[in-house]
């Protein structure tokens, strides 16, 4: 393409709280429309804002995760605008000392390294949820508070990606942090995790920038990359036109892939910001940073790294396994106890694990196999080989019972005594001389068939290996 | 005796030592407030149902031997924009005429736990938006001494129930002056402790770094009693100061030698009235006959005190007041809005008044991008400027003396059409609220037209006792405090 794309974005992360920001309602989402309100959060009159420690306490993660620079003198703010799901009219920010400033984030795009500068990290007030009477003729729209005052992320970065790829990248690298360092639980399908873009193009070599667009209500990643691509065809249409990208606000429409007008820069908001007179400036010592940085875990792009250069997973594994921060520590602790080369765990859980969650529907915290059960199982593999390991697997996940008592209780452990096997060999070939004939004219599925009898009567437990031995022995001297 | 005529701390004794039923001081109150509440107009809700049984709770604990609180029987007024469960709060506005609070301000709690018995909500200016009790959108207080006259703002009605002997004391709320400069020009006693003494939860906020609940009373003894019970740190109020409280009652009469009173020239100049100037000349002579030092000083920033209120309190109070918008509570206009902004636009219109309207545009300005700077940011300043002008001259002085305002109880209607003359009627309580230290206004002589002057004592953060202890000083030398309006 003729131009380059500059495209910042600006997330937007529920915090995983017990309770809200400034009050002690609960936070549960999908409760009955307000609910989980009370005076505070609703803005009666004459209440006031307490802080959750919690919350706080999680936002200074975060900035720290995110390698910011932490105002130790920190203070809140009033955004003001009138909005029917705001109780306050104002949302109470953070504008003149964020918790965080200067920070970056560390990637993989195709394989290469690729830095994110964080502009600010602040933490917020949630706003409620206007509910949309079904009816086309209603004149009326309800307001659910539950959701108001859920305390809520803020994280901005600079104008750093040059393609979509980086977005989507940052976009899951960003989750992946969140997650790790367990400050929110990042459901994109319940709103707890939001973009918000800004994208402008320029020629390439272009010191300056081109006149940017916001897009707002990007409720998937999948529709931030749709938005961004739609986006770039139409700024660049214009600048191939000769005419002018405006400076505007848009919003995305899901239904009909396109993005929409919502306001030009005459019409942006004054948010009139000011300190806000009802909480008291925070001041984070150096002890409480210093505290929060031993409880930040190795994130997924370093730990991804170590994957590959000290415990030989390809590069693709480990991004699979660092991408959950409790599935790496599956794998981790599955390699600390077997003496069992990693890759073989890997492929486990990436290929057996992972599909008994997901039909399982479950969270890998949450799974019954432990590592110590998977490495067991692992070690016990060479006596009843990998047919009857996978069965015992699937045993394992919906029984809970260990390998060593199913491959008891089922007598599993693979027979590989030649002579008894030889005796089923001669007996099988003896009852089906039509195969025998088959395999006499050259037809190679015979082979197949015999183990697939000896497998029936053996229950599967006959070494696959020396029964192919034996009957190519045997066919071969019938044949001859 | 007329039990509605004694102070607070008298009436409790008699309740306490079963001379008298809280019952009997409660009827024989409505019975008062039946006859002279037509001429004064200090309340707009009485609750004479609900106070007569919190008295008869109070004498049924006293008959079975059990321990009362601190304000046991004693009827209090509640000034109308602090929170109170089940009675309606509503400013004095329309946006809030039917609001009804599900939760008690932190002070009305405080007060209910030591038995004190509600007996009504009383008027002020519009969300405490004025000087004189004529913003209200239900009807103008007049002051007691002269109902021609305005009885002060924006705590109007907490001053003149107190004045009329239609309350024994009450609590008001001071935001530049609003419950010291009514006080003065009732002849109260009014006190308005340090920012963060009294947990603000609950009262509905106009400017939230200036507002202070305080309270209004016949002496100082009963402003010490109540005081000590609605001070002290509040989980729900951030602002609150998690400090002790000392003991107010004891402190009062603890004399202290070698007082030293600081008196600031700028709060004696152009403006202030000579009668008001000669009362509080003469109240320092009293303090000089007991021994005390009188020290000249000045506090330079002050000449800007009253611009750089208007600034901050505008700018907190467009804040604060845009939740009255229609959408869960208060003032709504019917359903028949085209879109949201009509609704907001009408909902606001009809249910604020125009002083209102006044601030919330003043404030929208200054915060506005490209003035904050010039206006909201400078104001900071000049206010910490101020704080240090008061700071240098508490490292010499013990208290600082005033007059409470500049003139006497104005005549209804003589300064609605000059908001800026109004402005200046709280022209040396401001400063108090600004640097966030606890001031008191107490009586101290009386114009040619019979008048109450006040007189103003301001001391450091959190030295209430102090400059408690030094108002009692002059009240055991004097009985202005003793004097009442005529009764019609």
């Amino acid at each position: 393409m003729k131009y380059e794309v500059v495209i910042g974005l600006e997330t937007h992360a529920e915090l995983d709280t017990e309770s809200k920001l400034f009050c002690g309602c609960g936070t549960k989402f999908g409760s009955e429309p307000n609910t989980q309100t009370c005076p505070v959060c609703l803005g009666l009159p004459g209440v006031l804002p307490v802080m959750n420690k919690k919350a706080f306490g999680f936002s200074l993660k975060a900035a720290v995760a995110l390698h910011c620079e932490i105002n130790q003198f920190t203070n809140f703010d009033r955004k003001s605008y009138y909005y029917p799901d705001l109780p306050k009219n104002y949302q109470t920010s953070q504008n003149y000392f964020n918790i965080g400033n200067n920070g970056y984030v560390d990637m993989i795009v195709a394989g290469k390294e690729k830095r994110i500068d964080i502009h600010n990290v602040h933490l917020e007030e949630e706003a409620g949820k206007l509910v949309h009477p079904e009816a086309s003729d209603a004149n009326y729209s309800l307001v659910d508070f539950n959701r108001a005052g859920v305390p809520l992320l803020e994280i901005v970065t600079q104008p750093d990606m040059r393609s979509i790829e980086e977005v989507e990248s940052y976009m899951q690298t960003l989750r992946n942090i969140l997650l790790y360092i367990g400050v929110s639980d990042c459901k994109m399908q319940e709103g707890s995790l939001r973009f918000e873009a800004s994208i402008s193009l320029r020629e390439h070599g272009s010191a300056v920038f081109g006149n940017r667009v916001e897009i707002k209500n990007l409720n998937s990643m999948k529709a931030v990359l749709k938005v961004l691509a739609y986006e770039t065809s139409r700024q660049s249409d214009l600048l191939d036109d000769g005419k002018e990208v405006l400076l505007e606000t848009r919003l995305w429409d899901d239904v009909d892939a396109v993005s929409r007008r919502m306001r030009t820069k005459e019409d942006a908001h004054d948010y009139r910001y000011f300190p806000e007179p009802d909480l008291v400036p925070f001041w984070i010592n150096q002890e409480w940073i210093d505290e929060t940085k031993t409880t930040i875990p190795e994130l997924p792009v370093s730990r991804r790294r170590r994957f590959v250069d000290e415990l030989s997973v390809s590069d693709y594994d480990a991004g699979i396994l660092t991408e959950d921060k409790f599935l790496a520590d599956y794998f981790e602790e599955c390699v600390a106890i077997s003496q069992n080369p990693s890759k073989e765990f890997s492929n486990w859980i990436i290929n057996d694990v992972l599909r008994e969650l997901n039909e399982q529907k479950l969270k890998i915290r949450d799974f019954v196999i432990s590592p110590k059960m998977l490495t067991e199982l692992v070690e016990i593999k060479p006596t009843i080989g990998s047919s009857i390991a996978k069965e015992v697997f699937a045993e394992m996940a919906s029984t809970g019972k260990s390998a060593f008592v199913i491959v008891n209780e089922k007598d599993l452990t693979q027979m590989d005594d030649t002579s008894k096997l030889n005796e089923i060999v001669i007996k099988i070939i003896e009852e089906n001389p039509k195969a025998v004939e088959d395999y006499g004219l050259g037809k190679k599925n015979a082979l197949a068939f015999f183990i697939g009898q000896t497998m029936k009567i053996t229950k599967g437990k006959a070494n696959p290996k020396i029964l192919m031995e034996l009957f190519k022995q045997r066919l071969s001297s019938i044949s001859k | 005796m007329i039990l509605h005529e004694l102070s607070a701390s008298s009436i409790r004794e008699k309740i306490i030592n079963r001379e008298i039923c809280a019952q009997e001081v409660v009827e024989d109150l409505f019975e008062w407030i039946a006859f002279k509440e037509p001429s004064v107009k200090a309340y707009l809700y009485l609750d004479k149902e609900g106070a007569l049984l919190k008295a008869k709770e109070v004498d049924q604990k006293l008959s079975n031997g059990g321990k009362v609180g601190l304000l046991a029987g004693i009827p209090v007024a509640v000034k109308d924009n602090i929170c109170t469960t089940g009675i309606k709060t509503t400013c004095a506005s329309k946006i809030l005429e039917n609001f009804t609070p599900p939760y008690d301000a932190f002070v009305v709690k405080r007060i209910k736990e030591e038995d004190a018995v509600i007996i009504g909500k009383t008027n002020l200016d519009e969300f405490a938006m004025g000087s004189s009790n004529e913003n209200s959108a239900f009807h103008v207080t007049r002051n007691p001494w002269n109902t021609d006259c305005i009885p002060g703002g924006s705590g109007g009605g907490s001053a003149a129930a107190v004045t009329a002997n239609m309350a024994f004391m009450a609590l008001g709320s001071d935001t530049g002056g609003s419950v010291r400069q009514p006080s003065s020009f009732c002849g109260n006693v009014g006190c308005k402790p340090t920012y963060g003494r009294i947990s603000r939860y609950g009262l509905v906020a106009f400017a939230s770094s200036l507002d202070q609940i305080g309270s209004v009373t016949k002496d100082v003894s009963d402003a010490a009693l109540l005081l000590q019970v609605v001070s002290g740190h509040d989980a729900y109020d951030s602002t609150s100061a998690n400090l002790g409280v000392p003991d107010y009652l004891a402190g009062i009469n603890s004399v202290k030698d070698n007082l030293k009173i600081g008196v600031p020239k700028e709060f004696f100049g152009e403006g202030l009235n000579p009668e008001i100037k000669s009362a509080v000349t003469n109240a320092l002579e009293i303090y000089k006959k007991n021994g005390a030092e009188i020290v000249g000083l000045s506090l330079p920033h002050c000449g800007y005190a009253v611009a750089t209120y208007y600034i901050i309190a505008t700018a907190e109070a467009s804040s604060n007041l845009a939740r009255y918008d229609g959408v869960r509570y208060g003032h709504r206009n019917q359903l028949s809005e085209d879109n949201i902004i009509d609704m907001y636009s009408r909902v606001r219109a009809e249910g604020f008044g125009s002083e209102v309207k006044r601030r919330i545009l003043l404030g929208n300005y200054v915060l506005s991008a490209g003035f904050y700077e010039a206006y909201y940011m400078k104001a900071s300043k000049v206010r910490n400027l101020i704080k240090n002008d008061f700071e240098d001259a508490f490292k010499n002085v013990d208290c600082i003396i005033s007059p409470t305002s500049p003139s006497p109880a104005f005549k209804i209607g003589e300064k609605v059409t000059d908001p800026l003359e109004m402005y200046l009627s709280d022209i040396y309580t401001i400063p108090a609220n600004l640097v966030g230290i606890p001031g008191i206004s107490i009586p101290c002589g009386f114009t040619s037209t019979g008048l109450p002057i006040g007189m103003q004592i301001m001391g450091k953060h959190f030295e209430e006792e102090k400059i408690l202890m030094i108002a009692k000083l002059f009240e055991n030398e004097t009985d202005f405090h003793l004097k009442k309006p005529e009764l019609k």
